[in-house]
């Protein structure tokens, strides 16, 4: 689904990324890990195909195209999510109202009619429930004023709301509280099948024993320094990074 | 009669017969025009023309007498170089505007906007002055309008019929609200203008429809010094739209009109405007219509109600203050504006409230957004005077900044003279940035379709306040105006 060759990416001038090769296939979960500023979220911010990031070198697949000739919205479009660590607030747009236009861009996109507003507050109340959201976040502005644990949520909600291939959580887990965290978690479970795959970025073990990695990537200083499965994830909870970072 | 009369009568005749060396109308095919230059002669010669009855004249040369002795006002805050007078003409016959033979013969630039704003074939045809084929005739459209009125007992025409037909109509309220001196540019509009609209409802009287500037001047160029007279009488209400979404090119750098909205009691006015005058080179600013307008409406009877709404978003330099007077008893104003600065545009707009009756209300909701390298000014007075007890005014001014190098400023003025008067203010500013639109596009949705949602929801207030369709182009047309602003 998705191949990561050699990327080298820079922001302002500083390489951060230098040379992340990451092969992903239907139906796996990749679980990145790494201390601060190791460069986790701006691989995610890459795959998205946030502007500011300039990629020096190396290749993006997903699922055989050249993802870095495609913007950020036709990558959305074509399957790719990212939940972002600090999602932004738009005040003065309502919640609702930018699900059903995301909802709609792909509608669209198919050449399908757009959905009847009522069918679509029909969908969006039934993923609330699974998230345990109450009806008020339709209501309120995006992300306006929400709890650190609410946009997460918002973001999962979104999520659930646009079922991509690929999804990227970056830190989805942060900022989330115990009950708040399981049915997140859930959330993501149900979501799953054979079909699409999940990238997970994270710093705590935790979240990997609801939902449990195939593999798990150590980042440091900008490049995969370890791979391996989930009990590299109970080692590194325990050890911390620096038996990773001093191998190197 | 003694000599200088004669002599000043010689010199209107030669104005208007064209035989002397300095003064004279060059005659074109489509239009007639004074020689450039202003002087009491000039402001005689175009009374003369239009067989002005004699109270008009004599408006016009009390304004003028007024105005030679007044200066440009420097305090708004925008910087323009100063204008020559002289080097403007004062008298163009009503120009018929270029027919075309098809869309294909329109500026391509315009074209675009067309689209982008998703004005339909028949409408942009109108719109850009296209010879209409039988699908959609304006001329019919006008008329079966003007009978609509007619019946009702409206009065709806330029202001220099009315001036022949309703000359005591246009005589009792002419002047009213904003006095000729009023201001350096009214008095010079009140001098020199040559054109304008008239509309009177008569007592008891709801207007059927939206009565709009639009049928009366799309085949005419839009003067320069344009003159507006509204007048609703008892328990009537009337909506009024002036000027469109689509762009508007004028070969006349100065605008500078005149609005005066007259309510008597318990009637309603409400006035939108949208405008969209050139604005200039993007890059550099030149060439841009200056727009100086003086709105201003009187709530003279008891319980009636003035409403402005705005949505300005061209000009190269805009200074512009609708206003109202509460001059009877339980009277309300609100003013509702939208105004967008980008490339190197200026604006200095915002209301004035000024409070004489008891129980008078009113409400100000100003948005600013100001992209590029423009500067965005709100200037808003709310004055209280000492009868007018238990006034109340709530206002609310948010900027919102596109892009780094923009500016905007809010200057308000309170005057309050009696102690029973409530007076709220708010203001915020926010900014669209470069994460919020990845935000959008990182979900599938358009760079355009995020800015319109940003900017729909920043100016939600005045936007629901607009006819449906005027707010859903003016909504197109801020996003068409921002979108390559923001980064
Ligand atoms: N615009 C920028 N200019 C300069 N440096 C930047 C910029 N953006 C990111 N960086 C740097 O790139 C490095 C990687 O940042 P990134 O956000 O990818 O880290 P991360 O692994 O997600 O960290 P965390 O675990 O704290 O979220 C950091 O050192 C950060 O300071
Ligand atoms: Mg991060």
């Amino acid at each position: 689904m998705l191949e990561i060759k050699n990327l080298h990416a820079r922001v302002d001038g500083n390489e951060i990324l230098e040379g992340i090769s990451l092969t992903v296939k239907a139906g796996e979960i990749h679980a990145v890990m790494g201390p601060n500023g190791s460069g986790k979220s701006t691989l995610a911010k890459i795959l998205s195909g946030h502007p500011s990031y300039e990629v020096a070198d190396g290749q993006i697949l997903f699922e055989k195209n050249n993802l870095l000739e495609m913007d950020a919205e036709e990558r959305s479009l074509s399957g790719i999510f990212m939940g972002f660590q600090y999602p932004v607030e738009v005040p003065g747009v309502n919640n609702a109202e930018f699900l059903r236009m995301a909802f709609n861009a792909r509608r669209v996109r198919d050449g399908e009619e757009e959905i009847d507003p009522l069918d679509f507050d029909e969908l969006l109340s039934e993923k609330m429930k699974m998230l345990k959201m109450e009806n008020k976040y339709k209501e309120r502005n995006l992300n306006d004023g929400f709890s650190g644990g609410e946009k997460k949520k918002n973001e999962i909600l979104q999520m659930a709301i646009l079922k991509p291939k690929l999804a990227i959580l970056d830190e989805t887990d942060s900022g989330l509280d115990i009950d708040a965290l399981r049915t997140v978690a859930e959330g993501v479970n149900s979501l799953r099948n054979e079909k699409n795959a999940l990238i997970l970025i994270t710093h705590y073990q935790r979240l990997l024993d609801y939902i449990k990695p195939d593999f798990v990537h150590v980042l440091h200083k900008g490049k995969i320094v370890k791979s391996g499965d989930k009990a590299l994830a109970i080692e590194l909870e325990s050890q911390g990074y620096d038996w990773v970072t001093t191998e190197n | 009669m003694n000599a200088e009369t004669t002599a000043e009568r010689n010199s209107v005749s030669d104005i208007l017969e064209n035989d002397t060396y300095k003064y004279g109308f060059t005659t074109d095919v489509e239009s007639e025009t004074f020689a450039k230059g202003l002087s009491e002669d000039v402001v005689r010669a175009i009374s003369a023309k239009k067989k002005e009855p004699a109270f008009m004249l004599d408006f016009r040369l009390r304004a003028f007498a007024k105005w030679k002795t007044m200066k440009a006002p420097k305090w708004p805050n925008v910087r323009y170089p100063s204008i020559d007078f002289q080097n403007i003409s004062y008298y163009s016959a009503p120009k018929k505007k270029k027919q075309l033979q098809s869309l294909d013969e329109v500026d391509p630039e315009v074209m675009r906007t067309f689209e982008k704003l998703g004005i339909p074939l028949d409408e942009q045809k109108k719109l850009a002055n296209v010879a209409v084929d039988a699908v959609f005739d304006s001329v019919s459209v006008a008329t079966t309008h003007k009978k609509k009125l007619m019946e009702a007992g409206i009065i709806f025409c330029p202001i220099s019929e009315a001036l022949a037909e309703y000359p005591e109509l246009v005589e009792q309220y002419l002047g009213t609200v904003v006095p000729i001196g009023d201001n350096f540019y009214a008095a010079l509009n009140s001098a020199v203008f040559t054109d304008g609209s008239f509309v009177y409802i008569p007592p008891d009287t709801i207007s059927p429809m939206e009565i709009s500037t639009y049928f009366r001047i799309n085949t005419e160029e839009t003067g320069q010094f344009e003159r507006t007279l509204i007048i609703c009488a008892e328990n009537s209400y009337v909506s009024y739209l002036e000027g469109c979404t689509a762009p508007q090119f004028d070969t006349n750098q100065l605008h500078a009109a005149v609005v005066e909205l007259i309510t008597l009691e318990n009637a309603e006015i409400k006035y939108s405007t949208v405008q969209n005058w050139y604005a200039g080179d993007k890059e550099t600013g030149k060439g841009g219509v200056y727009n100086f307008v003086t709105k201003r409406g009187k709530c003279r009877g008891d319980n009636s109600k003035i409403s402005w709404t705005q949505v300005e978003t061209g000009s190269a330099i805009t200074w512009k203050y609708p206003s109202c007077i509460l001059q009877g008893d339980n009277t309300s104003g609100e003013f509702y504006s939208v105004a967008l600065t980008n490339g190197y545009m200026q604006a200095d707009t915002g209301t004035k409230m000024i409070h004489l009756g008891k129980n008078t209300r009113s409400s100000i909701i100003s948005k600013g957004i100001s992209a590029d390298h423009s500067s965005n000014s709100y200037r808003g007075q709310v004055k209280v005077g000492k009868n007018a007890t238990n006034a109340r005014n709530y206002s609310q001014c948010d900027s919102m900044l596109v892009g780094g190098k923009s500016s905007a400023h809010t200057f308000p003025y309170i005057e309050a003279a009696n102690r029973s008067v409530q007076i709220e203010h708010e203001a915020s500013t926010s900014r669209i940035s470069e994460e919020q639109l990845f935000y959008f596009e990182s979900r599938g949705i358009s760079r355009e379709n995020a800015i319109e949602a940003v900017i729909s929801g920043f100016c939600k207030e005045v936007f629901k306040q607009l006819p449906m369709e005027f707010a859903v182009e003016a909504q197109k047309l801020l996003t068409l105006k921002l979108e390559n602003s923001v980064g």
